[in-house]
């Protein structure tokens, strides 16, 4: 028994011993170098150029048909191509995997002429059955056809979420490899967005080989063509991707011999890291670090205004909001959203007119948008049969209960447009519920709802992207905004089904006045993206889709 | 003592059963659904049924957890919701980095606590035992969030001694054997990974030892204190023994009843502590895992890490019940 006790203790001291024998031999070797002190911690090494980017938290998986968060798409930015890719900042579209492209004039036939001598990280070449066998595998009925050899493609492990939400199998009819370098997809309807969803990460093109060496592993083991080759994985730590020599475009990049995505969850700490220079970049910083920042010399901040809307919307599946067109230009002009955009934003964002973001094409610039007017909003109070707030009770404002890209705090901006609405005699109680509950049970539009706070951040760049897949409620009773106005639906399937991009820029300029007009939904504001970064980190610009794009990346 | 032993291993089932189901009925009766987030605003009545179907969510939930128990019954612990990677396998990879900063933690609130204690009672209303008691009430109150950030501020911002976050800097390679760096590095005797370990974990080890370092100091406080008075000790006193031996080996032995227990319970409170001081120091082990888990309703994680770490809290509760009857012959394992 002494023996044990004495064990006991041995252990505990010999532990403690080797821990503080090892901390003090680690301070020798720190003092002896007598330079800066979390050396180690530099990233960058001499002869091999590192980038670090730090994010926080970590990708769920990497195979592209499968993830929906941002922080597994920035990786597989990386990793994969499309065949077309997005212009830098901006969603313009320019020819990716695919050269060139042409369009039947029914514009129910797109017919991609692939890029040559492209390789997969693998080493198998990229081809037409490369584009059959990664677009295919989402399709529920695979209508497909392979050129010279027949693959067969795994059962899906589970529903692909982005062509599943996207309605792809409703566009799609098949997919078909005409010889080596040419794909032809038949659409069942007319689809104008369609081209814009082949750039999104979900149609990324992945190696069929690599891909059925393990189909359940693929997530963890990725291989694309894309500038970087992935490497390794820490969970909840680092994914290390290196260069890709073999990578077809050598005329601009990649720079980088390395990337290494760093899961740093707390948004200060974040930012301290990139302080004291053991990161390069650092996503979504506090804003109350984006004035440290602004300070210090060694560091730049690249902004992006976010492709996004916060919005603050109706219930309109019932009275008095269904028909009340005044009632809802009352509540549109007792909202200072200046303010908020001032206060809760912190100036990261800009004040709404439209429901789209003013980068992207077909924007209507002449709206003016609502004005911050207590005297109106009571004028049209009085118009809606509501004078000082009278016979419309408590009103409830539902309120985001999670921090989003298009709205910090969903919370204190219900609170601040409860305030406001309190000025001109609404009384608006603030509701919120668990995320996952709030978006279901916002869909089910509830009687109980009044007013309700969401938002969006686009995926492809079209204007079809917001304003159909937002409002137009008679499309499908999954909308999150039951707005049923169908002069509206006739404008967004005409807009899907008009293939000129200018005239469907006019056809989504009405949609936006008529949205303006009828007050059929708040737009609150558009967030601004700013990722602080090192100096010498060169040619990084954030991207209005929210992707990472490190191929022209490089350190000076 | 083996029988005992057996018997108490035993008894895991019956609680790890009771756990599991405790566990899946408060996970499934509060709202939330992991179909829902996962597809956040863009979801779909379409998507979401189709998942849901997938994922087995529209089965009823006697359903569920027949399903649940069956598979743990092949040793399964299932697939996770978001990673879609089986659960065991998320265990391996981050409960060696849990364990490891609790392990030195610890170390650190033992040794440290115990001599403070040790000292305050020997040395009763002296300035050094006011200083380590106002000391260690300071440690018990003082919010792990807060004493994190200052001591990244003041060690690694403006003395640079260590660094700010993380299991290992980026330039260093590491072969991994059993996810525990510091023992990973010992067995590949790659000793510049084994500097930059643990240097690593210093600053989180010593964030998260300052409740239980106040607390066993505490506690071995009192325990002593009351010791020190009785007759035995004057005993050995008047017989002349070395104050050295008085103390650890007629005093300390018997005050240790109360502290091997704080000790064992620190333990357990240390992995679940580890959430909050995994988060700031971005540690990638289980305690943001599981707290990732709960925000997202991945109810396969919750379910599995659940179970992992009430195994574990069992298994170190049987460890102290056996170190007790080591201590002290008196007290025998029945």
């Amino acid at each position: 028994m002494k023996r044990f006790f004495m064990k006991f203790f041995a252990i505990v001291f010999a532990l403690t011993a080797l821990f503080l024998f090892s901390s003090g031999c680690e301070q020798k070797v720190a003092e002896k170098k007598e330079s800066a002190p979390a050396e180690t911690e530099k990233p960058q090494v001499a002869e091999e150029k590192v980038l670090v980017f730090g994010r926080g938290g970590d990708s769920v998986g990497l195979d592209p048909a499968y993830e929906t968060d941002g922080n597994s798409f920035m990786v597989c930015d990386n990793i994969y191509e499309a065949l077309v890719f997005y212009k830098d900042e901006s969603t313009a579209l320019e020819p990716g995997l695919a050269e060139s492209w042409d369009i039947s004039p029914d514009g129910k036939t797109y017919t991609f002429n692939l890029r040559k001598g492209v390789q997969f990280h693998d080493g198998t070449p990229f081809n037409a059955n490369a584009v059959v066998f990664s677009i295919g595998r989402m399709m529920k009925d695979r209508q497909v056809k392979f050129y010279g050899k027949d693959w067969d493609i795994p059962a899906q492990e589970r529903p692909p979420e982005y062509w599943v939400s996207m309605e792809m199998d409703k566009t799609v009819g098949a997919i078909e490899a005409v010889d080596d370098y040419t794909v032809v997809f038949k659409l069942k309807r007319v689809e104008a967005p369609f081209l814009a969803n082949m750039g999104m990460d979900f149609a990324d093109i992945i190696s069929p080989t690599a891909f059925l060496k393990n189909p359940k592993e693929f997530l963890r083991n990725p291989v694309g063509t894309g500038p970087f080759k992935f490497v390794s994985w820490v969970k909840d730590d680092r994914i290390i991707l290196e260069k890709f020599n073999d990578y077809w475009d050598k005329s601009s990049g990649p720079y980088l011999d390395k990337v290494v995505f760093r899961s740093i969850p707390e948004n200060s700490v974040r930012f301290l890291e990139l302080k004291t220079g053991n990161i390069h970049i650092c996503q979504f910083p506090d804003p109350a670090d984006i004035a440290l920042a602004k300070e210090d010399p060694n560091l730049i901040l690249p902004t992006q205004p976010g492709m996004n809307i916060g919005y603050l919307s109706f219930n309109h599946t019932k009275e008095p909001w269904k028909s009340n067109v005044n009632l809802r230009k009352a509540i549109a002009h007792a909202i200072d959203r200046k303010a908020i955009v001032d206060n809760i934003y912190q100036g990261m964002g800009q004040v709404a007119k439209n429901p789209i973001p003013p980068t992207m094409w077909g924007y209507n610039t002449a709206i003016p948008g609502f004005k911050y007017d207590p005297e109106l909003a009571k004028e049209y109070l009085e118009k809606a049969g509501y004078q000082g707030g009278k016979g419309l009770g408590e009103i409830t404002l539902w309120s985001m209960p999670v921090p989003r890209p298009y709205n910090p705090k969903g919370v204190k901006i219900g609170e601040a447009m409860s305030a406001d609405l309190a000025k001109v005699g609404i009384t608006a109680k603030v509701v919120t519920f668990e995320w996952g509950t709030y978006l279901k049970r916002q869909r089910e539009q509830p009687p109980e709802m009044d007013l309700f706070q969401l938002g969006w951040t686009g995926d492809n760049g079209d204007p079809d992207n917001f304003l159909a897949v937002l409002f137009d409620g008679l499309a499908s009773s999954s909308i999150r905004t039951q707005w049923h106005n169908q002069k509206y639906h006739d404008l967004m399937v005409k807009g899907r089904q008009t293939i000129d991009q200018a005239k469907r820029a006019e056809i989504y300029k009405e949609a936006q006045q008529l949205i303006f007009d009828e007050c059929a939904v708040i737009s609150v504001a558009h967030s601004t993206v700013i990722w602080p970064a090192q100096k010498n980190v060169a040619n990084f610009k954030l991207h209005p889709t929210g992707s990472v794009r490190l191929k022209n990346v490089a350190l000076n | 003592m083996l029988a005992y032993i057996i018997r108490r291993i035993l008894i895991l089932i019956p609680t790890l059963l009771g756990v599991s189901i405790i566990v899946f009925l408060m996970l499934h009766l509060t709202p939330g659904d992991p179909a829902e987030l996962l597809l956040g605003e863009r979801a779909t009545e379409e998507a979401l049924e189709e998942l849901r179907v997938h994922l087995g969510l529209k089965e009823p939930l006697h359903v569920q957890y027949g399903m649940f128990l069956k598979r743990l019954m092949k040793g399964d612990l299932g697939e996770t919701i978001w990673t879609r990677q089986k659960v065991w396998i998320e265990v391996k990879q981050r409960f060696p980095a849990t364990i490891e900063l609790a392990v030195v933690a610890l170390c650190i609130s033992c040794f440290f606590g115990m001599i403070f204690g040790i000292i305050s009672a020997t040395k009763q209303y002296s300035i050094f035992d006011y200083v380590s008691m106002v000391g260690a009430l300071a440690g018990v109150s003082m919010p792990i969030f807060w004493l994190g950030l200052v001591f990244m501020i003041i060690f690694s911002l403006n003395l640079g001694w260590l660094p700010l976050s993380g299991r290992l800097s980026t330039g260093v390679d590491l072969e991994v054997i059993t996810n525990f760096y510091i023992l990973d590095a010992i067995l590949t005797r790659n000793w510049p990974a084994f500097r930059d370990a643990v240097w690593h974990i210093i600053m989180p080890a010593v964030t998260l030892s300052t409740i239980p370092m106040a607390i066993v100091a505490r506690m071995t406080r009192s325990a002593m204190l009351e010791v020190l008075r009785q007759d035995y000790i004057k005993t050995a006193k008047a017989k002349g023994l070395s104050r050295f031996k008085v103390i650890f080996k007629h005093a300390l032995r018997n005050a240790l009843i109360p502290v091997v227990t704080t000790i064992g319970l620190q333990f357990g409170v240390a992995l679940g502590g580890a959430i909050l001081t995994e988060t700031i120091f971005a540690w990638p082990g289980v305690g943001k895992w599981m707290y990732d888990a709960v925000m997202q309703r991945d109810y396969m994680v919750i379910q599995g890490g659940t179970l992992f770490i009430a195994a574990l809290f069992v298994v170190i509760n049987l460890c102290v019940d056996v170190l007790y009857a080591i201590i002290n012959p008196r007290i025998s394992v029945q």
